[in-house]
This record gives structure tokens, C-alpha cells and sequence, in this order.
């Protein structure tokens, strides 16, 4: 057998007692102990809308008539206070879909949510997995691609002890070629697999193998899991609010990452709206409820510490500006991008922009990308956690921060 | 079969103190191939076994317990392949995978693809585009299926890894553009009649099949419209390895020189000059079309190659082939899979020194391989990868009774994220434990194990393209488990399984055990 040595003692008889208390989790072993970075409060989460949202359905570009002629089944009506159904105007260009009335347009009037149109990548296959993984790797779109290493996975070497987690069911590549980064599916999870003698028996077989670490702590975390959900069913015994699909996952990632994780990753899939799109109301709109009270219920959940978050919500690519015979959109290019946290100077629509019309579309079909993903999250890092250039490089080789002022 | 198994014998009722008892009770009865009586195989012998297949079931042992090692050895290097299991054969021999044609198929799914598109946009023209997808979904299902039973059931067991190393080396993922119904074929045609072959011809094959044409893009690639992304991967991935030398230039260069290296599926060959017409190649799909390529001459690693049509693409393969860095590319990739993560230079060396002599002559390469005292140190330790885990589990597991329903085994594979052709990128699965042992692989891989080790398991539910129904449970305590891996369990697994208390508790503790998750 390889021999390497144990990377740390496990110890989890401890951490089981440990969670019966109560107390605030201690992380799991996981990368950059021994980077030994100063630790910093802020905690990341990515959000990637897997399928290619319809951007211009969430943020309604009303100010441009071609937006009204290019879709005359699927538009949401221009602003008008006493519709329930028009769009709600955000400035004098852009208005949000008015199914997020109680839990986005809150958060935006508090300053505590931006957007980012024309953001996205320089891919253009419009492939939905060429372009996820080209946003999850990272790099830049010309020269040599490593495919084994994901950009959060190079933040977190960066960052050394920065606790990551993947809130999904396998480790997605944006998490790929750093040391162990623990992933778990917080979606319809049900008892956790073994009971605690199971887990002993598991573990113990484990006992003085350099995998001994990594063992422990996927069971300890299927127990944390579990740990959280016995709350829910407690608090909700108490009469507390039933949630359901995306809210409840979010509320669960909530606890996680306000007690234990800062740097996480989630998506979200079911964006690939080719028919039936629907407007203010329809599949759309019920994804986009789903996702926005999802992210009030993870910000409620973080408490104070939600004022050293960050939440970036992306996707792989906006779709065609134009509705197509099915009334949907198919695969575009540029999309904009949501960024939510505390303590953010938000309530703005930033980076670079133009007026739409036919001619400012790219390729006479989609939004153009003015705002390159990496220059943007590149930004965002670096006044985050104060980054170097040179660290900023590793995680986004050859990238130009843009700094978009909102953190 | 006569014997009932611990397992339902425990689910009666039986209480769990009679465990130890019932089980050796009952092994005797279990269904094992004949094996000549004597002594039970050695640690060494076992421990080389559990590395040169995918894991040990009683026909290994029985074959093994006949030939020796050297025999063992030169059967699963021979160019022939040994029959599959005539019940598997005859799972396989209904697939209509099988028997599709790739070539016909291209044609017919690009014609269906533009009678679709021509249609009215609505409900119909959407159902019509579902119901193609969903046939070549099914082809892909069908070719992993084909590539699952055999890596469970082939007495060639060394081609069958060998089969999946190559087509995870020359990766293609079937979820791009037409793939899907041409992945069956790439893996039948293109790298498993050549995976003890030579080399050289692995690439050729893997160049000129629609499958890679149209993954790596080099069907677009033309004379004015470059594309590298094929020609740089060829390089990097399929021979040199990155930072062997080459440059930005090379790159540049061998992708002029592939250019109009190409698909036609159904069209009649394209009017060409008469200066071209001799210079047109087709075969299948593939299609060499002269008015699509790049005349002038090329300079590819220092050597010019004069502008005259496909002659030199063979030309620039043999240069590649012939690099004393893909000697040594190819022999480490080998290595690491079969070896070690860290594979020993010398070990690397010696192999690449063979792979040259030789012309790149696999089985060579891999006899060295198989036959370095460094091949016996490293026994033991290496971590399976989700498919050598799931694998050898169910051989263990059902020995070589035939399971009928691959569904549950391909959601295994996904759950544990290494699908059969599901990777996306061209690198390919990742062959070194780091990959799959981290700790959310590790508690996901006991989920699984427990799911290979309950009775119910969803293997014995007839699906199309099974020829019988039957029943089957999960014989994990078997004479396989007791004659060869029983010795080589530690008191602390041994302490772990003696605790147990039903018979699924002590088969998922078994297949977790750090015993069993290496090779």
C-alpha cells in the first residue's frame, strides 16, 4: 500500500458528541490546513442555473421595442403600478419579472442585490455542456485547456483554509483538481444511509489507512446532513413556514455554510425553456420563484453572518433575444448575472452596457457578452478576500479583473 | 442452482449469533465454476489476479488454477479473444447495437435531422426530435450495456480493461452532436480490435472514425478554416503528452495537415479537378476530400512534410508515433492504470524502450509491464476506480451467473460520476485514486455497496434485449471469498464483518472494506 501519511487525526466520536450539543460544527478535513491563510469571515456561493436561463424574462429589458415586437407571445408587460402582471421597473431601462415581487425586489431596494447583463463567455458553441465546463474550468478561451482543474478549486488553494463544499451529488468540475472537497446532495435527502454503528463498523475498518480522514468525514457529514434536517422537522413541529423544493435545499445550504463551510457551489437545473416558456406567469416564472425564494430563505438563514456573504448567481448562456414557434427561446449567448450579499453597495445594474435593438444584438440573434465572466468573479475575489495579482492568475490565468464596485 | 443463499436464509429470521455458522454452512452449496481440487490459490497469486482482471470470480480462479501464471498470462495477451459465456453472447447478439451500421446510420439520422428541421415549428416537429434523441439514447445505453456485460463476464479480461483504458485514452463522450449512435461503433471498430495491436493503428482509427471527427471538431476543419482543436488534442492527449516539446506552431502545423480529413455519410463524392481525383479517400464515413486541404508544405517537429493529400497525415502520425516522448507517454498512461498513480521511472523506461523496439507493439509493452518485479511490489495498491469497483463487486458478488438488467449498474457507475462514455471533456476519466477517494466518493461508494450487497438489487428484473427472467441474490460468502480473499483480510476488517448482523450488513461491510476497494 502507498504510505502517506494520516492528514489529520480523526477524531469522530468527538465531532458526533459535539453535534448532539449543539454546538457550532467544526469543519471537516478538507484542503489548505497547511497553507495556514489568516481565516477570513466572507463566505462564496456560487449559483450555476444549469440549461441557459432566459435572462430577458427575468430582467426585462422595457425600455427597447424591439424586446415587444421580437416577442409578442411570451413579453412581460412594461411597468404599471396597478397591473399585476406587468414588470417592476428597477430604472429606466430595466424591470424585473414581477413573479420575484416579494422576495427579489426587497432585497434589491435594500441594496443587497445587483445585476450584471451582457455577462457571460467567449464560448460559442451553444452547447450546454461545452460551455458549462468551459465556465467551470476557467481558462481562457484560446491556447491550452487543463481539464482537471476547476477555477473554485483553485480559489480555494489560493484562499488555504476557506472550508469548500459542493452542495451537489457529485464533485462538479468547477471543484475538480484540488485536494478533497467534500460534495453532498441536500435534495430529497432521506435517513442518512447508516445508523452510528454502521458508521463505526465503516470507519473502524478505516482506522490508520491514509483514507482514514476522507471516511470519516463522508459519513460525519451525511451526519450533519441528517442533523440539520431533524431541526427542520423540529422547527417545523413548532408551526414553521413548510418549504419546499429549491427554498428548502437553500435553507439546508443556509445552515451549512453559516456554521461550518465558506466557499460553496449549488446549481440548479431546469433552464432549457425551448417551448412554452410562459411570461409573468408560467415555467419560467415558477423556476424563477422557486430559485428567488430559495435565496431569501438562505439569506434569512445566515443571520449575521450573511453580512460577510456573497451569493453570484450564473448560467452557461442567455437565449435567442427572439421567442421562437414554440413559444420559448433557444441556445444564445450573453446573459446577466446576480450578485446577492448583506453588506453589498447594491441595488444597481452595473458593468458595461448598450441599448438593444436589432442592431446591438450579436450575431442578429442573442445579447452580446461585454462582461466576461472571469473578469467579473476575478473582481469580485480579489476585493473579497484583498487577493493578489499573482494569486488572482492562478485562479483566473491571464484574466483583467474588472472591480464593478460592489463590494 | 441448489444452494439457498445466507442472505434469505437470514432474512427468515435466523438469528444473527448463527451467522458465522450458517454462512460456512451454506458455501458449500454455492455455485462455483468446476475447479480442480488442491490447495487454494496463494496471496501473491491472488493478489496478481485481482490486478490482471477486473476482479477474481471462480472462472479465474478455475483457469488460473489450470494454466499457471505464465499460461494465464499469454491467453490474456493473445490476439484472439476466448468466447464470451454463451448466455451472454446471446444478451449481446440481440442488441440491435450489434448489428447497426454506423455509416447507415449517420446518413439516416442527418436526413432525419433535416426533415425535422424543415418541418413547422409546433408539437409535432418537437415530438419528432424527442423521438430520434431518444433512439439514440438508446443506442448509447445499449453499447455501455455491451461494454458492462462483457467487462463483467469475457474470460478475456484483460482486453476488456485494456478496451475501456483505450477508449478512455482516444475519449469521445456520446452526449455531442451525433455520437450518441455512433459511440457502439467507435468502441467495437475503432479501439477494441486494436487494443493489443499496434499503436500506430489506434490512432489511425480513432483519426478517421465520424465519432472522433465530429468530437474534436476535425470534420470542420478546411483549407482557410483551420480548426486545431483535434490536431492539438492528438498531441497532447492521444501522443506526446503536454510539455513534451512541441509548440504552438506544431500544432498549427499539424492541423494544416489535417485538413479535409472528414465526414460524409450519404453524399456522392464531391466533383474534384483531375489532379485531386486520385487523392480522394473514403472509407465508411470518413472521407479524405483533396478540394478541402491545405497543399503547401508544413514543417511538423522539425521535419518538413511536403503538401500531397492524406500521404501526409500518414506521414505526420508516423513522425508523432515514432517520438521517444510518445514511447514514453503512452507507457506512463499504461502504468498508471495498471501500476501504480506514481508509476517507477525505470519500470516507465523499460516499457517505452519495448514500445519502440517494437513499433508500439501493445501486448509487448504490457507483457513487460505485467512482468517487472515493480508490477509485484505495487500489488495490492492500488485504489479501484468506480468501474473497477462495481465491476469486480458483481463478479463477486453473482459469479458468473448472467444479471439481466444493466439499468442499476449504469446508476451506479453515474452515482459514483465515472458513466460509461459520460465523460464530457477529452482528457478522459481520471486514473488515479484522488479522483475517487474523496470523501463525499468515499460515503457515496459504501451507499453502493450496500446497493450491490441487498437482495434486491433490480439485476434480475428482465429488460429488453434480456433473453431469460430469473432470480438472483447476492453470494458474497462464497468459496471465491473464503479460498482467496478471506487471507487477506486484516484483523480489523475481519473484527468489522464478524460484528455484523444481518447477511447485507456483512456484504456491504466486505465491499467497503479497504481490502477490497484496492487492486
Amino acid at each position: 500500500m502507498i504510505s502517506r501519511m494520516p492528514k489529520r487525526l480523526a477524531v469522530p466520536m468527538r465531532r458526533r458528541d459535539l453535534l448532539k450539543l449543539g454546538a457550532a460544527l467544526p469543519a471537516l478535513s478538507t484542503v489548505g490546513r497547511l497553507f495556514a491563510a489568516p481565516a477570513s469571515p466572507a463566505r462564496f456561493l456560487l449559483v450555476f442555473l444549469r440549461g441557459g436561463y432566459d435572462c430577458a424574462n427575468f430582467l426585462v429589458p422595457y425600455s427597447s421595442s424591439y424586446y415587444y415586437e421580437t416577442r409578442p407571445h411570451i413579453a412581460i408587460a412594461r411597468p404599471d403600478a396597478s397591473g399585476p402582471h406587468a414588470a417592476l421597473a428597477l430604472d429606466t431601462d430595466w424591470a424585473l419579472t414581477p413573479i420575484v415581487r416579494e422576495t427579489l425586489l426587497p432585497l434589491f431596494q435594500q441594496r443587497q442585490l445587483s445585476f450584471i447583463p451582457f455577462a457571460g463567455t467567449d464560448d460559442l458553441s451553444r452547447s450546454h455542456f461545452e460551455t458549462q465546463d468551459s465556465i467551470e474550468l476557467g481558462e481562457p478561451a484560446q491556447g491550452r485547456h487543463d481539464f482537471a482543474s476547476g477555477f473554485m478549486a483553485r480559489l480555494v488553494q489560493v484562499l488555504g483554509a476557506s472550508e469548500p463544499i459542493a452542495f451537489t451529488d457529485s464533485l462538479p468540475l468547477v471543484f475538480h483538481g484540488g485536494a478533497d472537497i467534500p460534495n453532498v446532495s441536500l435534495k430529497g435527502i432521506g435517513k442518512p444511509a447508516f445508523d452510528e454503528r454502521q458508521t463505526s463498523l465503516l470507519t473502524s475498518m478505516y482506522a490508520e489507512n491514509h483514507l482514514e480522514s476522507a471516511v470519516a468525514d463522508g459519513l460525519e457529514l451525511r451526519q450533519q446532513v441528517a442533523v440539520a434536517i431533524a431541526d427542520e422537522m423540529v422547527a417545523a413541529n413548532r408551526g414553521a413556514i413548510n418549504t419546499k423544493g429549491f427554498a428548502l435545499e437553500a435553507q439546508r445550504m443556509g445552515k451549512l455554510m453559516r456554521d461550518t463551510y465558506r466557499v460553496g457551489f449549488v446549481d440548479v437545473g431546469g433552464w432549457d425553456t425551448h417551448v412554452n416558456e410562459g411570461g409573468a406567469q408560467g415555467a419560467l416564472a415558477n423556476n424563477l420563484d422557486n430559485l428567488s425564494r430559495g435565496l431569501v430563505s438562505f439569506a434569512e438563514t445566515m443571520g449575521e453572518q450573511w453580512k460577510s456573504t456573497l451569493v453570484v448567481v450564473v448560467s452557461e448562456f442567455g437565449r435567442t433575444f427572439r421567442e421562437n414557434g414554440n413559444n420559448g427561446t433557444d441556445h444564445g449567448h450573453g446573459s446577466v448575472y446576480w450578485v446577492l450579499g448583506g453588506t453589498i453597495s447594491g441595488g444597481s445594474i452595473v458593468g458595461e452596457q448598450r441599448p438593444i435593438s436589432r442592431a446591438t444584438l450579436f450575431q442578429d440573434r442573442d445579447y452580446p457578452v461585454l462582461n466576461n465572466y472571469r473578469a467579473v468573479l476575478g473582481g469580485l475575489f480579489r476585493v473579497l478576500w484583498g487577493l493578489s495579482p499573482t494569486q488572482l492568475d492562478r485562479v483566473f490565468p491571464a484574466a483583467k479583473p474588472v472591480d464593478l464596485k460592489l463590494v | 442452482m441448489t444452494g439457498r443463499s445466507a442472505g434469505t436464509a437470514l432474512q427468515r429470521g435466523l438469528p444473527a449469533a448463527a451467522l458465522a455458522s450458517a454462512v460456512v454452512a451454506l458455501v458449500a452449496c454455492a455455485s462455483t465454476a468446476s475447479r480442480p481440487a488442491g490447495p487454494p490459490p496463494s496471496r501473491a497469486d491472488v493478489l496478481w489476479l485481482s490486478r490482471v482482471t477486473y476482479g477474481l470470480n471462480s472462472q479465474t480462479l478455475a483457469d488460473f488454477a489450470l494454466h499457471g501464471r505464465a499460461a494465464f498470462l499469454d491467453e490474456q495477451l493473445a490476439n484472439t479473444a476466448p468466447a464470451l459465456p454463451e448466455p451472454i453472447a446471446e444478451q449481446i447478439n440481440i442488441l440491435d447495437v450489434t448489428h447497426a451500421d454506423a455509416t447507415q446510420l449517420l446518413a439516416a439520422t442527418s436526413a432525419e435531422y433535416k426533415r425535422i428541421n424543415a418541418l413547422a415549428d409546433g408539437p409535432e416537429k418537437e415530438e419528432a426530435r424527442k423521438a430520434l434523441n431518444e433512439r439514440g439514447n438508446e443506442l448509447a445505453y445499449e453499447a455501455a450495456r455491451r461494454e458492462v456485460l462483457r467487462a463483467i463476464y469475457s474470460p478475456a479480461q484483460l482486453r476488456e480493461q485494456l478496451t475501456w483504458f483505450w477508449f478512455n485514452h482516444f475519449n469521445v463522450a456520446s452526449s455531442k452532436a451525433s455520437i450518441r449512435w455512433l459511440i457502439g461503433d467507435y468502441e467495437e471498430r475503432a479501439i477494441r480490435p486494436h487494443v493489443l495491436g499496434h499503436f500506430r493503428d489506434l490512432v489511425m482509427a480513432t483519426m478517421t472514425h465520424p465519432a472522433m471527427l465530429q468530437y474534436l471538431d476535425n470534420a470542420q476543419n478546411a483549407v482557410n478554416h483551420v480548426n486545431e482543436n483535434y490536431a492539438r488534442e492528438l498531441m497532447e492527449l492521444h501522443t506526446l503528452g503536454v510539455g513534451s516539446g512541441y509548440t504552438q506552431n506544431d500544432v498549427q502545423e499539424l492541423a494544416r495537415i489535417l485538413t479535409g480529413v472528414g465526414i460524409n455519410a450519404g453524399s456522392p463524392a464531391p466533383k474534384l479537378k483531375p489532379a485531386w481525383q486520385s487523392l480522394y479517400r473514403r472509407n465508411g464515413a470518413f472521407e479524405f476530400n483533396p478540394a478541402r486541404h491545405d497543399f503547401t508544405a508544413k514543417v511538423l517537429l522539425g521535419h518538413t512534410v511536403r503538401g500531397r493529400g492524406f500521404a501526409e497525415v500518414e506521414e505526420a502520425v508516423d513522425i508523432l508515433v515514432h517520438q521517444p516522448a510518445c514511447a514514453q507517454f503512452v507507457s506512463r498512461q499504461l502504468a498508471i492504470y495498471f501500476v501504480s498513480d506514481n508509476p517507477p521511472p525505470a519500470l516507465v523506461a523499460r516499457m517505452a524502450a519495448t514500445f519502440s523496439s517494437t513499433d508500439g507493439d501493445i501486448a509487448r509493452v504490457v507483457q513487460v509491464m505485467l512482468s517487472a518485479p515493480e508490477f509485484t511490489a505495487s500489488l495490492g495498491s492500488k485504489f479501484k476506480d468506480p468501474m473497477h469497483f462495481v465491476v469486480s463487486a458483481l463478479r463477486l458478488a453473482y459469479d458468473t451467473r448472467p444479471i439481466l438488467n444493466t439499468h442499476p449498474v449504469m446508476g451506479w457507475l453515474n452515482s459514483l460520476a465515472e458513466a460509461p462514455f459520460g465523460h464530457q471533456t477529452p482528457d478522459g476519466y481520471a486514473l488515479t485514486e484522488a479522483a475517487w477517494a474523496s470523501s463525499g466518493q468515499m460515503s457515496r461508494r459504501f451507499e453502493i455497496a450496500r446497493a450491490i450487497a441487498a437482495p434486491n438489487a433490480g439485476l434480475f428484473k428482465p429488460e429488453e434485449g434480456s433473453i431469460a427472467s430469473g432470480e438472483g441474490f447476492p453470494q458474497l460468502a462464497s468459496r471465491t471469498f473464503y479460498d482467496a480473499l478471506e487471507p487477506l483480510l486484516t484483523e480489523r476488517t475481519k473484527n468489522a464483518l464478524n460484528a455484523a448482523t444481518s447477511q447485507p450488513e456483512w456484504n456491504t461491510l466486505l465491499l467497503s472494506s479497504p481490502e477490497f476497494n484496492y487492486r
